[in-house]
């Protein structure tokens, strides 16, 4: 069983909701990645999203996109990432670790190499945000061979058909974007993310996650009473970005804003 | 392999893309999901109105009363003389309404916006032609128009970015990244995502996700098919080779495809060296990149050994892109086309050159493939024949040119 289906299977026989944050690799620099993933599972979270910095995060807005800057700016890359991958996996072996980012880095070192490195690392799931089904036969294939989860996004404006499509690609659970727009934006139609969750459902038993717009506890609840995963990435990329320059800052900010989701999500 | 578009017999590996917009390894559609849907929308309207004879017909119609096609062949005969070799043709694409090839595609696209419904037009622009040629349409179209822009390129393109907004499109500055043209492309994604119900994205070069490439290229391919047609007609016979300039590439793709299958002629796309190949400070992907991923289409590159997109250079902020449409990298492999790079100075030379013997200022842009023709000229006897794409007219390059002279204007 992988870590992500073990994770959920535990996450439902305690009827809690998963709360997986995101932070991007490296921001605001790369030595506060490692204790950062430590300290966000201390404070609640379940899985981690692990961002890979990208020079052209096209799907992503302006919050995620400095974030992505600040570690290019250390050069960070996607050799870099598995590293801090493999730094985690040291003290826990227990907490999934997805990457999250666009294709050409992985395509620059070469699909079978990445699917091998990423397993070795102890990377469990992979999203490559801008590679559909249709164009990823081949490193999904690679992926499944790493025994690592390969995560589609689903949308708003997807249809059934397709639905039926990225629910059969998917393993892990799979990831609903709850508005139109990139990561980031404002605001959060819980009823409508309630219909598109359910039917998501008619095609899958996968858990579904749900994130863009979740941005406290209160947001995060109102998700949470449907969804079986909760995603929060830009208000703690906007902290990260706020407490630059201070590792104990960071970590404290980040750890109190999770603490606060955590007790709210469990409260539904 | 299955075709969209029709195609001459005999070389059906020229006929893509294929279903899912492949021109062999290269094109695709590598977006997130939340663009799937409007692509998909796109996509079967696009394929509905080009087999629309009535779509069709009001195309034609735009493209002879606003636009001013067919543009003209025109024998460069003295400039042909002093090379002392080959004879060189221009196709004056200078000529059309705002100045450049781009109003061809921005007509067809903004025909299909309307007839899809939407009633808000985007677009990116580099060195504003393909923003201006949008905003123009618009205007005449009453539809509200924003377009994104590098503020490196805002600066740089000062001229411009006042057309447009005397057009009544809002122009949005793009502070991210480079803050140049792919900035641009990436902001305009996101608006598309964001606004996707009531929103037309109008990419203006032959690159972005299935059907982009395709559709623009199609939109564009009414310059080879007048020159093919204007040099029967003026020589008697198809030109021994065609030479244009490749930033996305869409000017390029106009000109060779309807070329591609009469193998005799012989096909280069000219890329921007900038400061020269060897400096690594150039524009030239498909002469110094590799295959990679960018803006929803694999194609060749300009990237770092990581996988991050590198800055570009070249005087011709038209050429500033660090990626190529996809069709160019098929025909670049399968050695259909030749793919060469013209540096900044060699690229200034043929401006003042065409400027001084035929008394036609071209684009920076188009400049290169004049500079790329001037080489390939001496190389070939005066029976011999060269088509250059002259794809655009050289007014917004005055200044530049003139700061680079050490002229303050």
């Amino acid at each position: 069983m992988s870590r992500i289906e073990a994770c959920f299977e535990k996450l439902r026989s305690d009827d809690r909701c998963a709360l997986i944050p995101f932070v991007t690799a490296g921001d605001s620099d790369p030595t506060i990645t490692v204790p950062l993933m430590h300290e966000m599972v201390a404070a609640g979270a379940n899985i981690i999203e692990l961002g890979v910095p990208f020079s052209d995060p096209m799907a992503d807005g302006p919050v995620i996109q400095r974030a992505s800057e600040r570690a290019l700016a250390y050069h960070v890359s996607l050799t870099d990432v598995m590293g801090m991958v493999a730094e985690f996996r040291q003290s826990d072996n227990d907490t999934p670790v997805i990457l999250m980012g666009y294709l050409n880095p992985i395509e620059v070192m070469g699909y079978a190499k990445f699917a091998q490195a990423a397993q070795v690392a102890g990377v469990d799931g992979v999203l490559t945000v801008d590679l559909p089904p249709e164009e990823g036969a081949e490193l999904m294939s690679l992926l499944s061979d790493a025994e690592i989860d390969p995560i589609f996004l689903i949308a708003p404006t997807t249809e059934d058909a397709r639905i039926e499509t990225l629910c059969t690609h998917g393993r892990g659970f799979v990831y609903y974007v709850s508005l139109k727009g990139v990561t980031g934006a404002a605001s959060l139609d819980v009823e409508a993310v309630s219909e598109k969750v359910d039917q998501i459902r008619t095609h899958t038993s996968l858990p579904v996650g749900v994130g863009f717009g979740i941005k406290d506890g209160e947001s995060a609840a109102r998700v949470a009473a449907v969804a079986d995963a909760v995603v929060v990435g830009s208000v703690i990329v906007n902290l990260v970005e706020a407490c630059a320059g201070s590792m104990d800052k960071t970590l404290d900010q980040v750890a109190a804003l999770l603490r606060d989701i955590r007790t709210a999500i469990d409260a539904v | 392999m299955s075709n969209s578009t029709d195609s001459p017999a005999g070389a059906p590996e020229f006929a893509g893309p294929d279903d899912a917009g492949h021109f062999g390894p290269y094109g695709g559609r590598f977006v997130a999901e939340t663009l799937m849907a409007a692509l998909d929308e796109l996509r079967a309207a696009y394929e509905k109105y080009l087999k629309d004879p009535e779509f069709l017909a009001e195309l034609d119609a735009d493209l002879a009363h606003y636009v001013g096609r067919p543009s003209p062949v025109y024998h460069a005969k003295r400039w042909s003389r002093e090379l002392g070799g080959a004879q060189i043709y221009l196709k004056r694409e200078d000529l059309n309404h705002t100045g450049a090839h781009k109003v061809n595609n921005c007509i067809g696209q903004a025909l299909l916006a309307q007839r899809m419904g939407k009633t808000r037009i985007i677009a990116e622009t580099g060195a504003g032609q393909h923003g201006v040629a949008t905003a123009t349409v618009a205007a005449r179209m009453g539809l509200e128009c924003i377009v994104y822009m590098g503020s490196t390129d805002i600066e740089r393109q000062k001229l411009n970015v006042y057309r447009m907004r005397l057009l009544g499109a809002q122009v949005v500055a793009v502070e991210s990244g480079s803050k140049t043209l792919k900035d641009a492309l990436n902001e305009a994604m996101r608006d598309w995502v964001t606004n996707i119900d009531n929103t037309f994205y109008i990419i203006g070069t032959v690159a972005g996700p299935h059907p982009y490439p395709a559709m623009v290229r199609d939109f564009q391919t009414v310059i080879g098919r007048e020159a093919r047609a204007q040099m029967l007609d003026m020589t008697g016979r198809l030109p021994d080779a065609l030479v244009a300039c490749v930033g996305g590439g869409s000017n390029a793709i106009g000109l060779f495809h309807p070329f591609l299958n009469d193998t005799d002629v012989a096909i280069y796309g000219v890329e921007a060296a900038g400061d020269g190949l060897e400096t690594g400070h150039h524009a030239a992907p498909l002469c110094a990149g590799q295959p990679g991923v960018l803006h929803g289409n694999r194609t060749y590159l300009m990237e770092d050994k990581d996988g991050q997109i590198i800055e570009t250079h070249s005087v011709s902020a038209g050429l500033d892109y660090p990626g190529v449409g996809p069709e160019h990298a098929w025909l670049k492999d399968t050695g259909r086309a030749n793919y060469v790079a013209i540096d900044d100075q060699e690229a200034l030379s043929a401006f003042h050159s065409l400027t001084q013997i035929e008394g036609i200022i071209p684009a920076l842009e188009s400049s290169h493939a004049l500079a790329y023709a001037d080489k390939l000229a001496r190389t070939l006897t005066p029976e011999q024949s060269i088509l250059v794409n002259l794809s655009g007219r050289g007014d917004k390059d005055i200044h530049t040119v003139a700061e680079l002279d050490g002229l303050k204007i």
